[in-house]
């Protein structure tokens, strides 16, 4: 039984907010640091970490909050990223003008452009996705899979069909070019804006997440739907925006991506999917937080490696994961499902 | 006696049967029918991927689990026979402990990714196959020393294989009987001798109990069951059957590389062709075989001419341009999924039942 | 007995395979409080599941206040005026308490649009959600979790409330809190559909008594009757709800 009820009313039993897997990220960086000997060079890889685990943060949060939300796990996520990147070939490309331009403000204007209409694109296609491939599969996760992945497959080739099987060029606008010096540590410029727009979503998803009634909805209805439901709210229709959104941030990460690689093929998607997995398993399926960390992780830990191991670089995501599992089997923030 | 071989379970549609039939037959007279290398390639083709996707539908279809590991098992077999005979040499020993090296490792990584993982909800073994399968891939092309890396091994096969070994001088009805028209046809025997041993496990107990646990979990479990024990087990068969699939196909292509037996592309192929076949059929895998690799070899050739004649519109063009043929497939496979779950092999059967029961005493 | 704000006719529902309510007849009378009293597996959950929409009905109706729910989504069902509290509580154990309320306050987009005197009003009858009211919830006890699943039902004027098994695992002196609060529940004339195994506690608060066996209602009619007559009591509840006390 309970504790006697005097105690069981007055005190709360003081558990502390569960900080652990947060710490990993200073750790890791930490550990890192002697091991690569040089600190400019230790910049120069962390930031390259932080860059490319912001990338896929954007373009994993939705894939894990659509998973937690009504357990639909979407093998077609990746066709989005696709979307998104070609889309901004397809915008820039118009803009030449603009991008080759050495005016800042012109240089940005192009890149929002083109994040926009590739957001705009993705949630727009995500909506359709969801309707067609999706919705009639509710509940049956092994039709789900094999439905999800049919999508993934017609969706590339459709993009093969629009702009053509080959790779594009995606390039810098001038202004994002070049490296600035931090100390003796030459950080890419890009790499920075990536971080910081990284952060930017971070920011506004979280804020969402807690201050909004829309964001309490979606972190209840993760944990449970039905009692979302039983209190009197649509969780169908608060799916069907997170799968929006999540598609559009999929579009915006793959043109973060596409600049980050400074080229796109019709197979980016699939080849990211392996990668969003292993980050939305490490955080815990439909933990923003647990995704957030676990795409940090991802993206330090493979630059850190590539530096110092090049062949164990090529593992270490699943190392990764498999060291997560073993300690946490339910990944890093364990959403607790009823 | 027919109904012994195919363990009870026959094609119960008269328009299966014939098309059965028909692959059969296309298959044992392709040499002589269709003459050139690459329809004899296209039929060999056919033959393991017949291994390969009945062993996947043994997973999939019988079992109800998602795997995207299985080209996994399949590459195992490949390199088990391309390593064992390059440094072995072409002797029937080096197949031999190839096949069999293949299959140890085989049933020990699949029995271990089966315990390991079996037990949580079916999305995650999809993902953390997902993932093993890569890192897998990522391994062969890595380790160049012993598997030749990107480029992969080219070896030598035993004597009587190769196309330089010769049965008799003068042609048979325009066919040369060398080595590679022996090894055609031992290809053909050794897929009908492993489809109709997978016919015999999914008509078993074993089988229904498979069965019966991707209808009703929980309910098999409360009947006493082991569930994780019954899943493991079929894993590991399914792998078995697709490492020696495997190994068929490095005898026939006498080389193996990552792109021809560990990569994704496959994995989706077999999806596509377990699908459209008819899941958890086992007939599905050969109607699905046959008619995806046709259709991968020909289809283009349709294709060809169609968007020739669409030059002029510039979307159908595109739509119709040859090297689109996996956007049509991918929609057949899309509209399998939702319109006829047990695929064309169900549809036939479906058909055949209700013209069964529409005409009683007929 | 008012005139009745729920009812159920011939009520089957399915699990899956299994056939759990065969046949419900309930009807739960306006401004009172009802108990659904029956063995474990009898079907209450069930029944109260099938009333919320979670569960599909197979066969029969569900009418409150005169039309037929039987076919509505949850939503609608709970945007009509029914809360449901489920026997594991339904709590949002990574919300605070605060949000948790937020949420059952329908139209209320932050702490302060809900109802500041409803608000102390339910603060009186649970005083450790005022208390804990910005921790999460998860850190409650299990007692102070059921009374947040109850103020979450009544946080916001309701016209029926389902409520599975509230004292289930709390200690005796929780268990008497709860009965207070629901007795001044009772006084703003709530109708409630209370299930129960724990006799004593449903003795003392329940107008009317259903108890159901094998997906049946195999009895309904006063408590006062039942609670009078230990033969029925003997008949109807057997060992199995002594054990429970």
């Amino acid at each position: 039984m309970n504790a006697p009820a005097t105690t069981a009313v007055e005190a709360l039993p003081t558990v502390k907010p569960d900080r652990l897997p947060l710490m990993l990220l200073p750790v890791l960086a930490l550990v890192a640091l002697p091991l690569i000997g040089s600190a400019s060079t230790w910049v120069t890889l962390t930031f390259a970490g932080l860059a490319m685990g912001m990338i896929i943060f954007i373009i994993a949060s939705g894939l894990t909050l659509v998973f937690g939300l009504m357990d639909v796990l979407n093998f077609g996520h990746g066709v989005f990223i696709t979307l998104g990147a070609f889309m901004a070939t397809s915008v820039l490309g118009l803009m030449t003008g603009w991008t080759t331009s050495t005016s800042l403000l012109l240089n940005l204007v192009a890149v929002l452009a083109a994040m926009l209409v590739a957001m705009s694109v993705a949630g727009g296609v995500g909506a359709v996705f969801e309707r067609v491939i999706i919705r009639p599969v509710y509940g049956q996760p092994l039709k789900q899979i094999l439905i999800t992945m049919g999508g993934m497959i017609v969706g590339e080739e459709l993009i093969k069909v629009v702009w053509g099987p080959q790779a594009r060029p995606l390039l810098l606008p001038t202004a994002f070019q070049g490296s600035i010096l931090l100390g003796d540590a030459a950080v890419e410029k890009y790499r920075l804006i990536s971080v910081v727009l990284g952060l930017i979503v971070f920011a506004i998803m979280t804020w969402v997440l807690t201050h909004t009634k829309v964001g309490l909805l979606i972190r209840a209805g993760v944990h449970d739907r039905e009692m979302v439901e039983s209190l009197g709210y649509r969780i169908r229709r608060l799916f069907i925006g997170v799968f929006v959104v999540g598609s559009a941030l999929a579009g915006l990460g793959g043109v973060m991506w596409g600049l980050y690689q400074q080229s796109v093929i019709p197979q980016l998607g699939s080849q990211v999917n392996v990668l969003l997995f292993i980050v939305i398993i490490i955080g815990g399926m439909g933990s923003v937080t647990g995704c957030f960390i676990g795409a940090m992780l991802v993206g330090l830990l493979a630059n850190y490696t590539g530096f110092l191991v090049p062949k164990v670089a090529l593992f270490s995501n699943i190392l990764l994961m498999v060291i997560v599992l073993l300690w946490r089997p339910e990944g890093l923030y364990p959403v607790g499902k009823k | 006696m027919l109904n012994h071989l195919l363990s009870g379970d026959l094609p119960r549609s008269r328009v299966l049967a014939v098309v059965l039939v028909i692959i059969l037959a296309g298959l044992l007279l392709t040499p002589f029918i269709f003459p050139g290398a690459k329809a004899l390639n296209v039929a060999a083709k056919i033959c393991y991927f017949i291994v390969l996707v009945a062993s996947f539908d043994l997973l999939l279809g019988y079992t109800g689990i998602v795997s995207f590991a299985h080209t996994m098992f399949f590459g195992i077999g490949a390199y088990g026979i391309a390593i064992a005979l390059t440094h072995m040499g072409p002797t029937w020993t080096g197949v031999a402990v190839g096949v069999a090296g293949a299959l140890v490792i085989s049933l020990a990584l699949s029995l271990l990714i089966g315990l390991f993982s079996l037990r949580v909800k079916a999305m995650f073994y999809a993902m953390i196959t997902l993932a093993v399968a890569s890192a897998f891939m990522t391994m062969a092309s890595q380790f160049s020393d012993i598997t030749g890396g990107e480029d992969g091994l080219s070896f030598k096969v035993p004597e009587l294989l190769t196309p330089g070994f010769s049965l008799r001088e003068a042609p048979f009805l325009g066919v040369s009987l060398d080595g590679k028209l022996i090894t055609f046809y031992l290809l053909i025997a050794v897929t009908v001798v492993l489809f109709l041993l997978m016919l015999r496990i999914v008509n078993s107990p074993f089988g229904r109990v498979l069965q019966a646990i991707r209808e009703n979990e929980f309910r098999a479990e409360a009947l006493g069951y082991r569930t994780v024990s019954y899943r493991t087990s079929s894993n590991v068969l399914s792998a078995m059957f697709a490492t020696l699939a495997g190994a068929l196909m490095a005898l026939w292509m006498r080389y193996n590389g990552p792109d021809t037996s560990l990569s994704f592309e496959i994995m989706i192929d077999l999806l596509l062709m377990v699908v459209i076949g008819g899941m958890g059929t086992l007939y599905g895998a050969v109607v699905g075989a046959a008619i995806f690799i046709v259709a991968q070899n020909y289809l283009q050739e349709l294709m060809k001419v169609a968007s020739g004649a669409a030059t002029n519109v510039p979307l159908l063009r595109d739509l119709v341009h040859p090297d689109r043929w996996l956007l049509w497939l991918g929609l057949l496979f899309i509209l399998s999924v939702y319109k006829f779950p047990a695929g064309i092999v169900g549809k036939l059967r479906l058909g055949a039942w209700r013209k069964r029961t529409a005409q009683p005493g007929a | 007995m008012s005139e009745p704000l729920l009812q159920l006719q011939g009520v089957h529902t399915h699990i899956g395979a299994y056939h759990i309510l065969q046949g419900v007849d309930l009807t739960v009378p306006k401004g009172e409080l009802t108990v659904l009293l029956g063995r474990n597996g009898a079907g209450k959950t069930t029944t109260l599941r099938t009333i919320m929409g979670l569960w599909q009905v197979s066969a029969g109706s569900v009418t409150f206040e005169g039309d037929n729910i039987g076919l509505m989504g949850t939503p609608d069902i709970a945007q009509r005026g029914i809360a449901y509290v489920p026997e594991n509580m339904g709590i949002f154990s990574d919300l605070t308490v605060a949000e948790n309320m937020i949420l059952a306050a329908r139209n209320a987009k932050r702490a302060e649009d809900m109802d500041a005197k409803r608000l102390e009003w339910v603060f009186g009858l649970f005083p450790a959600m005022k208390r804990f009211w910005q921790h999460p919830a998860g850190l409650l006890s299990g007692g102070q979790k059921q009374m947040l699943a109850v103020a979450r039902a009544i946080v916001e004027p309701r016209k029926l409330l389902l409520i599975d098994e509230p004292s289930k695992g709390l200690a005796p002196a929780i268990i008497q809190n709860m009965i207070t609060a629901f007795q001044e529940l009772k006084r703003t004339d709530t109708t409630i559909l209370l299930v129960e195994q724990n006799f004593n506690f449903a003795r003392q608060l329940g107008d009317q008594v259903a108890v159901m066996d094998g997906g049946q209602i195999v009895h309904s009619g006063a408590m006062a009757d039942l609670a009078g007559d230990e033969g029925l009591q003997q008949r109807l509840l057997g060992l199995s709800l002594a054990s429970h006390q």
